[in-house]
């Protein structure tokens, strides 16, 4: 079907316009709150990646932890240091460095994964996904033999990162 | 829809393109075209419950009422306070429309009739859902007003908070149906799961009223506290949209509700294939839909308003731990009576009798689905003894503290032993 | 991609349904009188002149909420492949999740006991 293959090309290219941008606004843009902003059309941009690599689940989840509930987290924070609020002037003078930096890892990053692309590591991580992905991960995170002992420990983690914000927050307080 | 274009000598490609176009259009439009008529009956049905008739003056029944109101709305200037940030200003109004029209994008309206019949349906909705959240966020910090500010942030704590109850139990449904698409769930819903897990959908209804930020938990609005909330600054059109998009929002959760809890366009009729039958499934579920609409519009015109305080306990010490335990209970009785759907089509294939008179009449599948129904629902009405028997003591034990604060005098001997509690 | 066009549907979808809120607003911004003076676009707090800058400062409470409810928000994106796997796994695998539960049930109490609930 060469009209979804346009359509797919299409979507990609403005999707990674999205994440492309709204990454670059994050950074740039001097208002912190505008920042989070950016955020939210940059995470909205990889929910859409994650649709078109047919991971529907992951875009729901990008949508409804990243954007409803951690851009919110950030926000919420940002309002709690007032210093921060509607300060226009930049708030780190060295952005030389960490572009040197980031792009040096751009670069790094690319690099071995060109040159990886034919190495046996990669065989089994390429290829079509069939079936219900989401009926396997379900069963695969319970599965003994599989993920059961991560999926208890992401509770334990849960609970541990939600006792020490609450903790640290509280001496504030 | 897409074969018909076909045969007609359409490249397959165009054909489909054109065909989930006009799905677009008539989904997107169906909700939008309800509006008009739905606020008419919202206004005429609080009249009735004030005591008054209602409008009655613009055409027959007043109602070319809400025609009035665009007109007005359409003409009347709208006012961008100074500092305001302007592109947030002007977007969150659309914002707030688009988060609720998206979620008309899954709903199935009959066996065929569905707009996108994704496999992710349900946390699709919850998510798009919780952008209405980031548009309250935006309009309170675009109009550079305090009580903007302060009535959002306020109402997003409550949201926020009223997401988690209703995430826990929507995952009910999911849990008895075994799939996350919508059109699956209803499918499932041989018996309706309001009659299997009753509780869960009261859970849902009531979080999902708080999500729509409707009386009793109209914080959103509260016009003696914070004037008028994240949306005092607004006016004109954009005001409307504001309003357009509460009252989508209030008629998309009684859809919702139907569809997962009252069997959505299941019906007498409505399975039958063809358009006869899809017709008549738009129909049950509108008419599901429309009564539990009607059940919005009366405790928002009858309840009071919730302190803020008490709505955030309300969800934090009471539903959320409530549907933990729902949930734990849900899983481990479905599990334990998890129907055996293969091995009772068997069982009525070799039955004789009024063994066979039982499938007939039931068919196979509400028999198979029977046990689990049935110890559901006995332990569903245990949990809400024992929950209405525990929130009675403590409102016993509340009102007693109370009244020992407004008169101390009188409590002296009796109830000192009720001091605030300790240890906060 | 599976479901292929079910997917293009919600992306059409999105693409237009900003149509509807937007077409009425703009049709407003060419109908309406435009007279602004300095009074009418004030800030509206009650008549009193507003003090100070409106974006304030705010209270620690908002973050506790929005932290609470991020970590229930994360449990349950766990547990909807569970529920939708949940025909064809074990009675055992049911208490796994009835201990994963359980666990955040403690922090839930720890919240709860330590007054991260509380709005005061």
């Amino acid at each position: 079907m060469p009209n979804v293959d346009v359509v797919q090309w299409i979507a990609f290219v403005v999707l990674s316009l999205l994440v492309l941008g709204g990454g670059l606004m994050v950074v740039a843009d001097q208002n912190l709150f505008h920042g989070a902003l950016w955020l939210l059309v940059c995470l909205f941009g990889v929910a859409g990646l994650f649709v078109m690599l047919s991971a529907p689940f992951l875009a729901a989840v990008q949508v409804l932890v990243y954007m409803g509930a951690i851009v919110i987290l950030i926000i919420f924070a940002i309002m709690l240091t007032q210093k921060m609020m509607g300060q226009r002037e930049a708030l780190n003078d060295r952005w030389p460095v960490g572009l040197v930096m980031a792009a040096m890892a751009f670069l790094l990053t690319s690099f071995v994964l060109v040159l990886a692309s034919n190495s046996p590591l990669l065989a089994g991580a390429t290829g079509n996904v069939t079936g219900d992905t989401i009926l396997k991960l379900g069963n695969s995170l319970v599965d003994t033999g599989q993920y059961a002992l991560p999926f208890e420990l992401a509770s334990l983690l849960l609970t541990a990162a939600m006792i020490g914000a609450i903790v640290i927050a509280r001496e504030e307080a | 829809m897409i074969d018909f274009l076909v045969s007609q000598g359409w490249s397959k490609d165009v054909a489909t393109g054109v065909a989930l176009l006009l799905g677009v259009i008539a989904v997107s439009s169906f909700g939008l075209v309800w509006v008009i008529f739905g606020i008419w009956l919202e206004r005429k049905f609080a009249g009735r419950v004030q005591d008054r008739l209602g409008p009655n003056r613009t055409g027959p029944f007043g109602l070319f009422q809400t025609f009035a109101d665009l007109g007005k709305l359409l003409t009347k200037e709208d006012i961008t306070p100074e500092g305001a940030d302007k592109f947030i200003f002007n977007f969150a109004p659309l914002l707030s429309v688009v988060a609720v029209i998206l979620i008309w994008a899954v709903v199935p309206f009959s066996k065929e009739w569905i707009g996108a019949d994704v496999n992710v349906g349900v946390l699709y909705f919850t998510a798009v859902g919780s952008l209405g959240t980031l548009s309250i966020l935006l309009a309170g910090w675009g109009s550079n007003n305090k009580y903007a500010l302060l009535g959002a942030f306020r109402v997003i704590a409550a949201l926020i908070s009223y997401e988690v109850p209703m995430i826990l139990s929507i995952l009910i449904p999911v849990i008895l149906a075994g799939t996350m698409s919508m059109q699956g769930i209803v499918e499932a819903q041989h018996i309706w799961y309001v009659f299997i897990v009753p509780v869960t959908a009261v859970m849902f209804f009531t979080s999902s009223l708080a999500e729509i930020g409707r009386s009793p938990f109209d914080l959103i609005e509260a016009e003696s506290e914070i004037v008028a909330g994240f949306n005092i600054e607004y006016s004109g059109m954009k005001f409307g949209m504001f309003f357009a998009a509460e009252f989508l929002h209030a008629f998309t959760i009684s859809v919702l509700t139907a569809i997962l809890f009252f069997g959505g366009w299941r019906g007498i009729g409505a399975s039958v294939a063809g358009a006869g039958g899809d017709a008549l499934g738009f129909v049950w579920l509108f008419i599901k839909s429309v009564g539990l609409y009607l059940l919005v519009m009366l405790i928002r015109n009858t309840v009071p308003r919730i302190r803020i305080d008490h709505m955030m306990s309300l969800n934090w010490k009471i539903l959320v731990p409530l549907s933990l335990v729902n949930l734990i209970m849900v899983a481990i009785l479905a599990k334990v009576f998890q129907p055996d759907y293969a091995g009772q089509f068997q069982i009525a294939a070799n039955a004789t009798g009024l063994g066979a008179l039982l499938y007939q009449f039931f068919g196979v599948n509400i028999v198979a689905e029977l046990p689990r129904a049935i110890a559901l629902l006995i332990a569903n009405l245990l949990l809400w003894v024992v929950v209405s028997a525990v929130l009675h003591r403590f409102a016993i034990l509340d009102r007693r503290r109370v009244q020992d604060w407004v008169e101390p005098a009188t409590v002296a001997g009796e109830h000192t032993a009720s001091a605030p509690a300790p240890g906060r | 991609m599976q479901q292929t066009n079910e997917w293009i549907f919600i992306g059409i979808f999105f693409a237009i349904c900003w149509v509807f809120p937007a077409a009425p607003v703009i049709m407003a911004q060419l109908l309406q009188p435009k007279r602004p003076n300095k009074v009418k676009q004030e800030t509206y707090e009650c008549g009193i002149e507003t003090i100070g800058p409106s974006w304030v400062q705010f209270k620690v409470q908002y973050y506790m909420y929005a932290l609470v409810f991020l970590v229930f928000d994360i449990e349950t994106v766990f547990l909807f492949p569970f529920a939708v796997a949940f025909n064809q796994v074990t009675l055992f695998a049911v208490f796994e999740l009835v201990v994963f539960i359980l666990l955040l049930g403690v922090a839930l109490v720890y919240a709860w006991r330590k007054g991260a609930l509380e709005w005061a």
